[in-house]
């Protein structure tokens, strides 16, 4: 039947459920285009007759076969418009740096697509009133103390806090750090927040 | 500190002098409105601006605090809240024109000369690049593999609009009269309400759109 293959893809993203971004499908979006060739050649064809020989009964089918290349093409492009969004997700929670893991899920052209989503929101970012910007990827919850206890998950350095003490981030050791400065550190997973 | 008469420099002259404390309601009336209502409203990039000032301004003060004063984590806590009202609200702005980065531009473009702009120049741009950036990686990943007659996307009619039937919980500033309210079922007719200062209600977004923009009522 034809559009199952693109149908699969859609269900391919709906199964991972939200926020996670699952390979790009390569191999279904080429099985889809050749689907849609073909479909396109048979239509031509099919047009050619039906016009010459004055074949009426195969407008139909050539309805028919439009309308999947429609549903095809609406498909195609659902897929690509949703794994967008779940990287612009990332983009957010990952800071510009993404994890090789995710990379590796991308196709090239995603990877494009990241790269210039990431310059725009810079750039937007560093005109939002006066000299140096604002980070708004920053301060995602209402701030609610302003220290927080936090422990290591990861070996990660040494890492500077503003008033210019330097710590160390070290598996399993617990500080207490300003909340705006490990704000990303947790969302990469470094830091992980105590809750006493 | 940060108190009352620090804040009235210069970019302020044509309107009436604004205390912080008065910005900081502006700013989060401004906030709340963005983060209730489906579609983006008017940018106010005037109002930004200033908090960023007043936000660098408190933080320069707090340099020149002692350490360890009690004084400073009251103020540096005040920053902090401040900062994340306004980043909530811009994230809330650009989350909109990324969701319906079509239409915001199409309404730009359908901007009579004169008319306040919905976007601020940033905005606008970073819309126009989102546009752009989306268009293209369609074209290379599928559309340009397509039938020729399949190879474009109306992004107008393939992303949706805002949904301005949405229901809105609102308080009124200013009282209204005469509200016209669209019937919900056939057999309800229209008819109109007064709606009174000080009062609450839940209404369609898009009967009183005008006075979310005028600023007579305020989401909640």
């Amino acid at each position: 039947m034809f559009c199952e293959k693109s149908v699969e893809l859609i269900r391919e993203l709906h199964r991972m459920g939200d926020g996670q971004l699952p390979a790009f499908n390569e191999d279904g979006i080429r099985q889809v285009l050749e689907e849609m060739k073909a479909l396109y050649e048979q239509n031509q064809t099919d047009v050619n007759e039906a016009k010459t020989e004055g074949k009426s009964e195969l407008i139909p089918s050539i309805k028919f076969r439009h309308s999947c290349l429609l549903r095809n093409q609406r498909c195609i492009a659902a897929y690509l418009y949703d794994r967008l969004l779940r990287i612009r997700a990332l983009r957010w929670e990952y800071g510009s740096v993404l994890p090789t893991t995710i990379r590796f899920h991308m196709c090239a052209e995603e990877m494009e697509w990241f790269n210039q989503y990431k310059k725009s929101l810079a750039t937007y970012m560093r005109s939002i009133g006066g000299e140096e910007g604002l980070d708004i990827t920053q301060d995602m919850k209402p701030p609610k103390s302003l220290y927080i206890e936090v422990r290591c998950l990861k070996d990660h350095g040494e890492f500077e806090i503003d008033d210019g003490t330097v710590i160390l981030l070290k598996k399993n050791s617990q500080h207490f750090l300003p909340r705006w400065k490990c704000e990303q550190l947790i969302r990469q997973g470094v830091l992980e927040h105590v809750i006493s | 500190m940060a108190d009352a008469s620090e804040l009235s420099g210069g970019e302020e002259s044509q309107e009436e002098l604004m205390t912080p404390a008065e910005l900081i309601a502006k700013l989060e009336e401004a906030w709340l409105n963005e983060k209730f209502s489906p579609e983006l409203l008017e940018n106010k990039s005037e109002l930004v601006e200033c908090v960023m000032e007043q936000i660098t301004h408190m933080e320069e003060n707090l340099q020149r605090v002692k350490k360890g004063d009690v004084k400073a984590s009251v103020h540096r806590m005040e920053i902090d809240r401040i900062r994340f009202v306004l980043s909530s609200y811009l994230r809330s702005r650009l989350q909109k024109i990324e969701k319906f980065f079509p239409h915001v531009l199409e309404k730009e473009k359908s901007r009579a000369d004169g008319d306040p702009s919905f976007l601020s120049p940033e905005e606008f741009a970073f819309a126009k690049e989102y546009l752009a950036n989306t268009e293209v990686y369609l074209r290379n990943v599928a559309l340009k593999h397509m039938p020729p007659n399949l190879q474009s996307i109306d992004m107008l009619k393939a992303v949706p609009e805002p949904c301005l039937d949405s229901f809105v919980f609102l308080r009124v500033k200013e009282r209204q009269e005469n509200i016209l309210v669209e019937p919900e079922t056939d057999e309800q007719r229209e008819y109109v309400v007064d709606l009174d200062e000080g009062s609450q209600h839940l209404m369609r977004y898009r009967t009183i759109a005008p006075l979310v923009a005028s600023g007579a009522v305020q989401l909640i």
